[in-house]
């Protein structure tokens, strides 16, 4: 199946979802972008040339690991990993930002603007800005660059300006409302680089189609590595980009997906992120684009939470909420407790760090393993590694050593 | 072919036979509270105000600048909703003589049904309403919708947009054409001058309707600027920065040098 063969008319739409709505004076400039985009995709060379750069810049191909300790463990279906965190930057996050920079200098703009909540898709903007030259500006919520500081170092390092969001929340939502500000104010020279496969079309699909990298490797290495097609593929769910990413790969084989949204304490607690595993989710249409939010019954959304910020999101994209519609992608949420305990598991069986937003897909994997039989192969997509944020993840883990560690510098900085 | 005038229309072209510029103010419904916006409304009417958006609060006001960001989020934040913003409606057609328009964002509609939307905004006495984050090709059922309760869906111009593309905004248009005068959200400065100029005759090669203009209008020298040229005259958030600067007082005499 094609999950871009629209219905004549409804560019845009995946099923009920998706579509662009945004104030008028973007009209133009998404217009453009819409064509920009066509026309690389429908060219081959674009995506040679795409292909290159993540080989020569990011080290792609990422491999895919067999996880035999864990399974062994675990005591059923084999696992494997698909590689996301050995990209540069640190996550999948690097192919749609390189691939938007392509995109940015056909258009022929020196300006990118981008909203970033963990900090890993601002990180991997700045670093592509400075690869193509670009002036850079990220809007980031003021909690999340409380709780981010290092990826905030680094994008500043690599020569961003990153902006504090004090309205709303004050994380990833806000970010993006700033964002879309900026942009009808500098739409001339500016491209939005949106970090996530959700917003206005052509957003789903542009960032859909740069990370149709994983699942196109994934499954020809899957195959050479395992002998087989797995029999189930995993995959964390925040906006839905590594997730449709590693999807698209396997849409047409017989292979179950699996969606991992941010449990956070729990169905019914009100404190998580799952738009469609739990029931909290409505239709509604935000940020330029219908699918289900978290949102109060007059429409404004809620708060959400995860230990993860990376699944942090009111939202979820249009194209999973399709194919979860059409029963061909399985929603189910990990909770905070359960990736903790799942990060610990599997730094010490396998010396792998996943970032927290990646442990969510491991955490549904090790549940559903041992149910499996010994013939069956399992992938987890690991979108990102947790090395990097240190501090969340000593945080999450409740570590007292680095606590100690924190405290001694502290007082090594005068505090 | 031109659609049905609205009475939103009649109601303009009959006030501009006596006035060569209209005022068109906006208030955000609960923000500081009802009862300041009520206070608001009444010095409005005393200036001979024409029409009033009142705008429902939303948690994402992407295409806002900071005053109403801010406002949107503190009526929120103090329990404001749709509800309350139609019950406030009612109270304020039935008393005022100048009409109501609903401004908002599209989730609030679309949350509670079009069908239940549009009842509910002509049951309390809205003329229209003014959804910019709604793109016209979207419009089409709220539209169908809206024409038996004689509401107008206002339509925003830009100077972005393209010959063809105001084409299709003057075909959708009713009541009055929105001209938003600039790039960028509510509340920043627009240079009055030849582009303006330049844009709102674009805009009324494409329409016959009332234009309005909106966006950075602040000042007697922009209503200047625009008599002539313009139908109505949108004065967004120059008011609420009055109120917040020095109350009643303050407002009185921000709209005091303009009419």
């Amino acid at each position: 199946m094609s999950l871009f063969d629209f219905v004549e008319g409804r560019e845009g739409y995946y099923g009920e979802y998706g579509g662009t709505f945004l104030p008028e004076i973007l009209t133009a400039t998404i217009e453009e972008l819409r064509l920009c985009f066509r026309s690389s995709k429908e060219d081959p060379a674009f995506w040679a040339e795409f292909a290159e750069l993540m080989h020569t810049y990011s080290g792609r191909p990422t491999p895919v690991s067999y996880l035999e300790n864990l399974s062994n463990k675990l005591g059923g279906a084999r696992i494997f990993v698909k590689r996301e965190d050995l990209n540069h930057t640190g996550s999948h996050k690097i192919n749609n930002v390189m691939g938007q920079g392509l995109i940015c200098k056909r258009l022929g703009k020196k300006r990118v603007i981008a909203e970033t909540g963990a900090g890993q898709h601002g990180f991997a903007t700045a670093t592509m800005a400075a690869r193509f030259g670009f002036d850079c500006k990220i809007y980031m919520g003021e909690v999340d660059i409380a709780r981010q500081r290092p990826n905030v170092f680094w994008m500043e390092n690599l020569g961003a300006e990153v902006v504090s969001v004090t309205d709303g929340q004050r994380t990833l939502k806000d970010a993006i409302n700033e964002c879309l500000r900026d942009w009808v104010t500098n739409m001339g020279d500016t491209h939005y680089v949106l970090g996530t496969a959700c917003g206005p079309h052509p957003f789903p699909e542009m960032v859909s189609f740069f990370q149709s990298i994983i699942g196109k490797e994934a499954r020809e290495q899957i195959l050479k590595e395992a002998g087989k097609l797995p029999d189930r593929v995993f995959a964390c769910v925040g906006g839905g980009s590594n997730a449709i990413g590693i999807f698209q790969g396997f849409i047409d084989d017989n292979v179950e997906l699996v969606g991992v949204e941010a449990g956070g304490y729990g169905a019914g607690s009100g404190l998580h992120a799952s738009r469609l595993a739990y029931e909290d989710a409505s239709v509604g249409v935000a940020q330029g684009f219908k699918t289900y939010f978290l949102q109060n019954d007059d429409g404004n959304m809620l708060e959400t939470h995860s230990i993860a910020a990376g699944l942090d999101y009111i939202g979820i994209n249009p194209i999973l909420t399709d194919l979860w519609e059409k029963q061909r992608v399985r929603f189910e949420a990990a909770t905070d407790e359960m990736v903790r305990d799942t990060l610990k598991l599997v730094m010490r069986t396998e010396g792998l760090i996943p970032a927290l937003e990646s442990t969510h897909a491991f955490a549904q994997a090790v549940l559903e393993a041992p149910k499996m039989s010994k013939h069956e192969v399992i992938l987890v997509n690991q979108s990102g590694r947790g090395d990097k944020d240190i501090f969340t993840v000593a945080d999450a883990i409740e570590d007292d050593h680095w606590k100690q560690f924190i405290k001694d510098k502290a007082v090594e900085y005068g505090a | 072919m031109a659609p049905e005038q609205v009475s939103l229309e009649k109601y303009l072209r009959d006030r501009l036979r006596h006035k060569d510029l209209l005022l068109m103010t906006h208030v955000v419904c609960g923000y500081p509270s009802f009862e300041a916006n009520w206070r608001e409304l009444e010095i409005m009417a005393e200036f001979d105000v024409d029409l009033v958006e009142l705008q429902f609060p939303f948690s994402e006001p992407s295409a806002d600048g900071p005053l109403f960001v801010k406002a949107n989020q503190e009526a929120i934040s103090n329990g404001v909703s749709p509800a309350d913003c139609f019950g406030f409606m009612r109270k304020v057609s039935e008393h005022f003589p100048f009409k109501v328009l609903m401004m908002g964002y599209y989730n609030t509609a679309f949350k509670m049904g079009a069908e239940t939307f549009v009842k509910r905004l002509a049951e309390a006495g809205g003329c229209g309403y003014i959804l910019p984050d709604l793109p016209v090709e979207e419009a089409g059922e709220l539209h169908e919708l809206s024409r038996p309760k004689d509401l107008a869906s206002i339509v925003l111009m830009t100077p972005t947009n393209t010959e063809a593309r105001l084409k299709i905004l003057g075909e959708a248009a009713e009541g009055f054409v929105y001209a938003v005068a600039r790039k960028g959200v509510t509340g920043g400065k627009t240079e009055m001058g030849d582009d303006l100029d330049a844009f709102v005759s674009r805009c009324r090669a494409h329409t016959r309707l009332p234009i309005g203009v909106g966006f950075g209008v602040s000042q007697k020298s922009d209503l200047d600027f625009l008599r002539g040229k313009a139908d109505i005259a949108i004065i967004g958030t120059a008011a609420l920065k009055a109120w917040e600067e020095g109350g009643g007082d303050n407002l009185r005499s921000l709209l005091g040098s303009l009419v």
